[in-house]
Formats: C-alpha cells, sequence, structure tokens
C-alpha cells in the first residue's frame, strides 16, 4: 500500500471511530442529565417515599409514583398476553406454514405496522376501542384494556420480526429429521421448532416488552390518566411515561425534580429488560 | 425373489421441469439396493417420493404410482405419517435434534405413545446396538447429541431411525461427509439390518455400491438405465452409458 494513502486511511478510520464514539457519547450525557435532575429528590425525601408512596401531588409535597409503575407494568402485562400470543402465532405461520409468495407478501405488509406514527394508534384507540369498551362492558372507555390493546398491537411487529428470524434460523435439517421420524407437521413445530427458536422468541417478547412500557403517546390517548392503582380491567390509569409527558411543560421546582425521578425509575426498568434480552440473544448465538 | 417396493411409470415435475421420466423399478425385500448416478439423475428425488418428503417442495406433481406392499402410496389409502413410520429415512447430512442422546432416539417411539421410562430404555438400548454406537455412548446418554463426532451422528440418526422399527431404510448418500472408519461403521450396521429391513442406499461412491449393494439401479437425468443384481450390472453392463459410469468417464 502506497504512502499517501495509508494516511488518508488512518485519518478516515479515526473519523469513523469517533462518531461511532459519539453515539455513545449521547447515551451516557442523557444518563448523566437524568440522573443529575432526578436523584437529588430522591436524596432529599427518600428512595421509599417515591417508589412505594402512594399520593402523587407534587406541589404539596407528595411524590408517591407506586400507582405508576404498578399501571406501567399491568399494561405491559396486558399488552404481551394479547401481542405476545397473536405475534408468535403469526411468526409461526409465516415461517412454518405460507408459502414463499405469501411469505414475500405479508413480510412487510408486517414490518409496515412497524412504521405507522404511535399516535395514528392512540387516535384509533381513542375514536374505536374506548368507546366500543365503554358502550360493551362499561366504565370509562379508558382503561387498562383499552391500553393494553393498543400496546399489544404497536407491539406485533418487533415480536413478529424477531421471533420469525429466530424460526427462520432453526435448522432445516431438525425439520426434515423429525418428519422422517414420523411426526406430523404440528408436531414438528410444537415439539422441534419452537424450542430450538426458544431464545430467540423469548427475547422478542422482552424487546417487545420495552416497546410497550416506553410507549408515551398511545398511552395517554386510550389510558385516562386516573391518578390511582386501577382495580379493575375497566378502570383508567396513568403510566410513568405518560407522568412526564403530561406534566413536565408546567412544573417547576421539586414538581419538575419529580417527573426526573420518574425518568430515573423507567431508565432503570427498560435498562434492566435490555439486559435480560441481551443476555438471552448472546446465549443464543453462543450455543 | 419378492418385491417389497414397485414403481411403476413413476414421472415428477418440480413445476415445468420434469425431474423423473417413467421410472420402472422393483425393490426387493432384505435385500440393499443401490441408486447411483450422477448429480441431478434424480436418486435422491426418487427415494424422496418413497418417504413422500418431496411433497413439502412447492409445485410437485406425480404421474404414475408407487407400490408399498402392494399399496398405492401415491393413493388416498396411507396417511403420510402412517409411510414414515414404515419408511425409515437417513439424510446425506446427520442433524440430530439439539437434545440428548436419548431424547434424540425417544423421539420417535414418544410420538407414537410409547412413555415409560424402562421401555424407553430398552428401545434406546437396541436402536443403538444396532447402529453399532451403544458400546462409545452408553456412559453419555443425556449429552447433548450435538458433541458427537459427525461419524457418531450419522450412527446416532441409524438408531433413532431404527426405533421407529421401520420396515424400509433410506439412506441418502449417508456417508458423503464421512471418514472411510465411519463408513465402513455405517457399512458394517447396513450388513446386518438386511436381515429385517428393505435397504436403499443411494451414493455417489460406485465404489460403495459395488461393496454394500445386492441389487443396484443405474439412474441418469431422471431415467432409469438399468437395473439388476451388482454382480451383472458390474461385470456386464447392458448399457454402454453405464459401463462408463462405473469405471468414471463421467459423473
Amino acid at each position: 500500500m502506497g504512502k499517501p494513502h495509508s494516511s488518508r486511511e488512518t485519518g478516515i478510520k479515526w473519523l469513523l471511530t469517533l462518531f461511532a464514539l459519539s453515539s455513545l457519547l449521547f447515551l451516557f450525557v442523557i444518563f448523566a442529565f437524568i440522573l443529575a435532575e432526578g436523584l437529588p429528590l430522591f436524596v432529599k425525601v427518600g428512595p421509599g417515599h417515591i417508589i412505594f408512596g402512594m399520593k402523587w401531588a407534587p406541589t404539596k409535597g407528595h411524590f408517591g409514583i407506586f400507582p405508576m409503575i404498578v399501571s406501567s407494568f399491568m399494561v405491559t402485562f396486558g399488552a404481551l398476553v394479547f401481542g405476545a400470543s397473536l405475534a408468535l402465532a403469526c411468526a409461526t405461520y409465516l415461517s412454518e406454514y405460507a408459502g414463499r409468495k405469501t411469505k414475500l407478501f405479508l413480510k412487510p405488509a408486517l414490518e409496515l405496522l412497524a412504521g405507522i406514527p404511535s399516535v395514528v394508534y392512540g387516535f384509533l384507540g381513542v375514536v374505536y376501542i374506548v368507546p366500543l369498551i365503554r358502550e360493551y362492558l362499561g366504565g370509562p372507555g379508558f382503561s387498562i384494556l383499552s391500553t393494553s390493546l393498543v400496546l399489544g398491537i404497536m407491539i406485533l411487529p418487533t415480536i413478529i420480526s424477531i421471533s420469525f428470524d429466530a424460526l427462520m434460523s432453526v435448522p432445516a435439517g431438525y425439520r426434515e429429521g423429525s418428519l422422517a421420524m414420523g411426526a406430523t407437521k404440528w408436531q414438528t413445530v410444537y415439539r422441534v421448532v419452537l424450542p430450538a427458536a426458544r431464545s430467540g422468541i423469548l427475547a422478542s417478547f422482552i424487546l417487545g416488552m420495552g416497546r410497550a412500557i416506553g410507549e408515551t403517546m398511545a398511552v395517554i390517548m386510550v389510558a385516562g390518566n386516573a391518578l390511582k392503582i386501577p382495580t379493575s380491567l375497566l378502570d383508567p390509569l396513568r403510566t410513568l411515561t405518560s407522568n412526564i409527558a403530561l406534566e413536565l411543560a408546567y412544573a417547576t421546582g421539586d414538581h419538575r425534580s419529580a417527573l426526573f425521578s420518574t425518568g430515573v425509575v423507567l431508565l432503570v426498568i427498560i435498562m434492566f429488560l435490555n439486559l435480560v434480552a441481551n443476555f438471552w440473544v448472546k446465549k443464543r448465538t453462543a450455543r | 425373489m419378492d418385491s417389497k417396493i414397485t414403481i411403476k411409470g413413476l414421472n415428477l415435475f418440480f413445476g415445468k421441469t420434469q425431474v423423473l421420466k417413467g421410472v420402472n423399478l422393483d425393490v426387493y425385500r432384505n435385500r440393499i439396493s443401490g441408486f447411483m448416478g450422477p448429480s441431478a439423475s434424480g436418486k435422491s428425488t426418487l427415494i424422496s417420493v418413497i418417504n413422500k418428503l418431496v411433497f413439502f417442495e412447492e409445485a410437485v406433481r406425480t404421474e404414475g404410482s408407487v407400490y408399498i406392499d402392494g399399496q398405492n402410496i401415491l393413493g388416498n389409502g396411507l396417511s403420510d405419517v402412517a409411510l414414515r413410520k414404515k419408511v425409515g429415512t437417513l439424510f446425506a447430512t446427520p442433524i440430530p435434534l439439539p437434545r440428548s442422546i436419548f431424547e434424540n432416539i425417544a423421539f420417535g417411539p414418544k410420538l407414537n405413545g410409547t412413555w415409560k421410562k424402562s421401555d424407553l430404555y430398552a428401545i434406546v438400548e437396541e436402536s443403538l446396538t444396532k447402529a453399532f454406537l451403544w458400546d462409545e455412548v452408553k456412559d453419555r446418554l443425556d449429552d447433548s447429541a450435538l458433541k458427537l463426532s459427525g461419524g457418531q451422528q450419522q450412527r446416532l440418526c441409524l438408531a433413532r431411525t431404527l426405533a421407529l422399527k421401520p420396515e424400509i431404510i433410506l439412506l441418502d448418500e449417508p456417508c458423503s461427509g464421512l471418514d472411510p472408519i465411519s463408513t465402513l461403521k455405517i457399512e458394517e450396521a447396513l450388513a446386518e439390518l438386511k436381515s429385517e429391513h428393505t435397504i436403499i442406499l443411494v451414493s455417489n461412491n460406485t465404489k460403495q455400491i459395488a461393496r454394500a449393494c445386492d441389487f443396484v439401479a443405474f439412474l441418469y437425468l431422471g431415467e432409469l438405465i438399468e437395473a439388476g443384481t451388482t454382480d451383472k450390472v458390474f461385470t456386464y453392463p447392458d448399457a454402454k452409458m453405464t459401463e462408463d459410469y462405473i469405471q468414471g468417464k463421467f459423473g
């Protein structure tokens, strides 16, 4: 390699390294920023008061976000029950039963779901799902049920595409061998293919869960945003994310800090989910 | 001589491409029959008709009939699953399921409703013994099957096929990825197995066909060129093409 070239190559390498590191810098800045704004209140009133406090009246010195933590987990769980089962059925159909042409058409169509802005999902939820629930099941309609349904639909593309990839990476020889041993198609799918893709499927659930717990706009629109622990599927609720988005515009002083504390809790939960997902995916590729 | 499988006027198409052309052939009971021919001769396709796995491909169409014990398997009489319990298959690349050695062999019997541990153990021991693998793995049946060597994995796949007590065993180039010693072990196992099973061995290796088979069929571009006893075909072939292939003039 000629001399002038190699100095240019080195320059490009350093430039790219710099850009690559800058994204790490953003992550660091976000962390530092949220912790700097949110942690002082934890120290001031104690983490127990915030995490397990039942009452949220930040202008009067009550910073309890326990109902929101519970609500966030409830709708996330609801979204998973509904969305994950539907998505897994869909991915299984796509990878095991659909013909080549169906696959070519359906896969991009489903991925299009991921591109629809969340405000549109929220809008459809408010216009169709909320009134339907109010009319046929009672309550205000803005509820755990409506939020879970909307979130469930929103996490479909994430779960479908990752578990589809996991199913497709199961060696064809597993299916062939199982069929050759007299298993039916469904026995092969259920006893061989799904277990072989298990870790990838679990990782897809966790990533879907991360998406559900972090979603804000659509949740604000269909959840009703009430400040208590919901006791039925038809009760309204407020999640951690909507709390921040709803109040940040006018919050000052400790109120503002309390919203950042909400952010800290959210960040910790999402980091934890990501770590678990990464761990699972790594375990899969290591095998 | 008693025919186990009779193939009559078999044509097979993938879309518009004809892959098998009017194949007529008898496969005899308790003998090893070899299918040989260059690539794209249709020999592997022919055995995937016998186990009907070919129908998982898209746009497959067949004409003619394949009789096993007088029953046409291309008709509606026999379900695919029932057929595959009668007809076991061994593939070119041994791919055990990602489970223990024991579970790999118990998989088939469990599908058939055998769940008792002692029954399963008896089947596992018998199958592994017949596949000449028992002595090498008897102390580590709970280890992952993926830890075995290539040759051991192929014998494991043979054992899991035997666990189903198939009447017919199809082997699709089972030794193509194996070393000579592993190949020899498979051939030894086959020689023992023919007393209870009808065996079809597909191979690119004419020497292996000559060593292991009682009967041989030579296919070329989807046509059956010649079939007969191994002695006859290898010493006085009827067709010039067969002679050229055996002598390695093309392939």
